[in-house]
């Protein structure tokens, strides 16, 4: 036996021992379970599979692209598919579409990222102290919750952009600013059942402080259904930044957000369909695959909740 | 001298026509080092009255002195969560399911500022019977003995001098029930603690307390020595009808 | 003829680890009588009762060289022939009352449905037979409990219910898993005479899956001790004291005695090699 069998088979041992010897240990060895699990379900590695790719289309977007993005050569508009130089053909201002496909790669993961970060954390914050605290705080951020809830998206983003001026931060801002309500509500639901479990009893017995009971033993266990929830919803956040491209609030031209690239190729789908299919085709596969990943991700989260 | 003496306790929950009492005038006292028992059905206050000592149980009235001192509403001072400590009836629950036993004890002695927290948590979970290779497991890992185990030396981190004890082995088999009562008879004797035992069943507390207290829909029908029962010497009906109820198949055996 | 017969039963879960044996190669048969099966968690006692009526969720796999209900292999029939059989030929009650019956549906609603789904009755006959079947286990006021929902009833009286549900069809073998466990013990010992007085009539046969080892030798004609899987022990119920296994003899004597005060329990040491043995046979 190699010496580098001998490591391969005790790496894998050590994730997957029984007694943990360290901190570190053991949280590695619980997320190479969960990992384990989650390979075991094929359809959200597909998922996860094209989100990796996704990643890396971004982040090499310069050398993967054949073309300058913005580069437009008018003599060479409405270029159909598979012509020469350009797979997936060019756009009415004869700009090659896969490559401001690639390059609108980048500006998904931003908003994508983005509002990821912004909505389920301030979710998460709202929900989780009105659900513990109770009482006025509950009824106060609550209602405060409600107001958000009641604004329709695309209105709020219109009205921002009357305030503010059109571009993708502010369509962030809007997107997120709706978004973070139903966080908010999961959060609290979680907490107010997890309030009354004997640990959190217990260690209010040690003299806890609410502050830390909320940061210590109510966010560990809101975060495996917000993450799940979070994936899932992804796809929507998605095609909302694609909506607000669409109508020309998020993304300005010449920039290739696929929303955007979509509303350009809407008066030419009849004769020269690709240019608005192509970023709808991108749009529906990475959704789609934020859906998978989202379902598997539930199915390791959320069976171990039942401890 | 009294470890715990509650005087016309009454808990109730909700208000108006939604309110239920739950403790009705209860009084009883507990001495230093003494094991006392509440024995009753379900419905009958017993882990009510816990709750009501520790700050768990929002609407209460009456008197509680716990080592001489006055308890009032739901507030307790870090030297209450010093002298008494309480274990959970279900260890499933008791625990944390995503922080190892290592971060439940470790949390549990910096609280109580407790210095050398990893020798610490090591002569805890050998004082507990479980050895060092269980510190960095999460509960999904341990049985139920092992967890009602980590429950207890959680309970213990603080040096407390009162052990309240909800139905700690209800949830439990019975091989591994005995035990969790022989280590809790083990610490009683070793750091002579005061406990204050729930259950709802006799044989239990008759292993395990000095004198009991029968109830039933909140109130204390009456006090009875470990004697008493075993004789069967009930002076109240129902309490005769509990100690028929479970010692009657003990003859076949 | 014994009404059941069990032979070489295995309940196999495939895990990541290998295959996981609830169950390992018992045998055992069941006449018109009460047999207890006890046993701590991880026993396979509640697998045992499950597999007999094939309801065990797959993964999970059933092997044996036979389950015989009256001399017919219960392993040989389809899904379909296997449902005529549930509920109908053996019954089973559960733990907790709340879980088995619908939340959303009378009591009277429930048990008729039952009724009707079995034969050809008239709604008015279905109602009939079910005021006189809660009546048979002691229900004072039949007519409010038929119209009253599960949440409304007390726990003895909801594990009353199921027993009058579970044996309306007139079923051979009931089998009776933990059905006390979530009872107070003042119900505990009404519940269980409802459901002697009614097996005893009915000549049936009853199956008494408990922990309880104290309970079940008061109850039960023959008892059976598992553990691991296996059965380790099989005794005429007051003659449990004399029983020959050192796991049985572990167990009766780790249970804290109001009549034999011992400053410590005696703890059950477990020896590995009980897991290992084969399953003792019934005779």
């Amino acid at each position: 036996m190699s010496e580098l069998d001998v490591n391969q088979v005790t790496w894998r041992e050590w994730l997957l021992t029984d007694e943990p010897t360290s901190r570190r240990h053991a949280r590695l060895a619980n997320f190479y379970q969960g990992w384990l699990s989650l390979r075991g379900n094929s359809m959200a590695m597909f998922g996860l599979g094209i989100l990796i790719l996704l990643l890396l289309v971004a982040i090499f977007a310069p050398i993967l692209s054949p073309h300058d993005p913005f580069e437009q050569s008018l003599g060479n508009r409405l270029q159909p598919i598979g012509s020469e130089n350009h797979i997936l053909g060019t756009d009415s201002l004869g700009r090659d579409i896969l490559s401001r496909l690639i390059y609108g790669s980048r500006i998904t993961l931003y908003i994508v990222a983005l509002v990821a970060l912004i909505a389920p954390v301030a979710g998460l914050l709202v929900g989780t102290v009105a659900g513990y605290i109770g009482g006025w705080a509950d009824a106060v951020l609550m209602r405060i919750t409600d107001i958000f809830l009641a604004f329709p998206r695309l209105v709020l983003a219109l009205a921002f952009v009357a305030a503010l001026g059109a571009g993708i931060e502010n369509a962030v801002l809007a997107i997120s600013l709706t978004a973070w309500p139903p966080y908010a509500r999961i959060a609290r639901a979680e907490t107010l059942t997890i309030r009354s479990a004997d640990y959190i009893s217990a260690i209010r017995l040690q003299g806890a402080k609410p502050l830390r009971i909320i940061t210590k033993h109510i966010w560990p266990l809101c975060i495996s259904s917000l993450i799940v929830r979070v994936t899932l919803d992804m796809a929507g956040i998605i095609l909302a930044a694609a909506g607000l491209g669409f109508l020309g609030l998020g993304a300005q031209p010449p920039s290739p957000e696929w929303g955007a690239m979509i509303s350009e190729g809407r008066r030419f789908i009849l004769d020269y369909w690709w240019v608005a299919t192509m970023p709808g085709l991108a749009i529906f596969t990475v959704s789609l695959a934020f859906n998978l990943l989202g379902d598997g991700l539930r199915d390791v989260l959320d069976p171990k909740d039942g401890g | 001298m009294s470890a715990i003496t509650i005087r016309n306790l009454e808990v109730w929950f909700g208000v108006d026509e939604n309110r239920v009492n739950a403790v009705k005038s209860v009084s009883f006292a507990v001495d230093r080092g003494e094991s006392f028992g509440l024995v009753g059905e379900s419905g009958s206050g017993k882990s009510t009255i816990l709750k009501a000592i520790t700050g768990l149980a929002p609407t209460w009235h009456g008197e509680i002195f716990v080592d001489g001192k006055t308890l009032n509403g739901t507030q307790r001072s870090k030297d209450f969560f010093k002298t008494v400590q309480m274990v959970f009836q279900d260890p499933y629950a008791s625990l944390h399911p995503r922080h190892t036993v290592d971060q439940v004890l470790s949390e549990t002695l910096y609280l109580h500022q407790v210095q050398d927290i990893d020798v610490r948590v090591i002569k805890l979970l050998t004082d507990v019977g479980l050895g060092s290779k269980f510190r960095f497991r999460y509960p999904h890992q341990l049985s139920g003995g092992q967890r009602q185990r980590v429950a207890i030396a959680r309970a213990l981190a603080g040096e407390p001098d009162i052990l309240l004890l909800d139905e700690p082995t209800s949830a439990l088999d019975v091989s591994v029930q005995a035990e969790i009562l022989n280590l809790l008879t083990d610490l009683q004797e070793e750091r002579n603690l005061t406990y204050l035992m729930v259950s709802h069943d006799l044989p239990v507390i008759g292993h395990m307390c000095n004198r009991l207290a029968v109830m039933k829909d909140g109130e204390i029908l009456e006090v009875m020595s470990v004697e008493d029962l075993r004789q069967g010497s009930a002076n109240h009906s129902y309490s005769k009808s509990l100690i028929t109820a479970s010692s009657a198949s003990l003859s076949s055996i | 003829m014994d009404l059941l017969s069990v032979q070489n039963l295995w309940v196999k879960f495939p895990t990541r680890q290998g295959i996981f044996d609830a169950v390992s190669g018992i045998s055992f048969n069941l006449g018109r009588e009460r047999l207890g099966i006890v046993g701590e968690s991880g026993s396979g006692k509640s697998m045992t009762g499950r597999a007999i009526l094939r309801l065990i969720q797959k993964p999970g796999r059933i092997e044996a060289d036979h389950i015989k209900l009256q001399g017919e292999n219960l392993l040989d029939l389809a899904e379909a022939q296997m449902r005529s059989v549930r509920g109908q030929k053996i019954s089973m009650i559960m733990q907790d009352p709340k879980f088995s019956l619908n939340p959303v549906m009378t009591i009277g609603d429930q048990i008729t449905e039952a009724f009707l789904l079995k034969g050809s009755t008239t709604k008015a006959e279905a109602w009939a037979k079910s005021i006189s079947m809660l009546e048979a286990v002691s229900i004072r006021d039949p007519e409010r409990v038929m119209r009253a929902y599960p949440h409304e009833m007390s726990g003895g009286m909801g594990q009353r219910v199921m027993i009058a549900m579970m044996l309306m069809p007139d079923p051979k073998i009931l089998i009776a898993d933990e059905p006390t466990s979530a009872l107070d013990v003042s119900v505990q010992r009404q519940v269980l005479d409802i459901m002697d007085g009614l097996v005893k009539e009915r000549g049936m046969g009853l199956i008494f899956i408990s922990h309880d080892l104290n309970l079940v030798s008061e109850f039960c004609d023959r008892v059976l001790i598992m553990y691991a899987g296996r059965i380790v022990e099989i005794c005429e119920a007051n003659k449990l004291h004399q029983a020959k296994h050192a796991y049985t003899k572990g167990l009766l004597n780790s249970l804290p005695r109001l009549d034999r005060p011992r400053k410590r329990l005696d703890v059950l040491t477990r020896e590995d090699i009980w897991a290992k043995t084969d399953s003792l046979r019934s005779l």
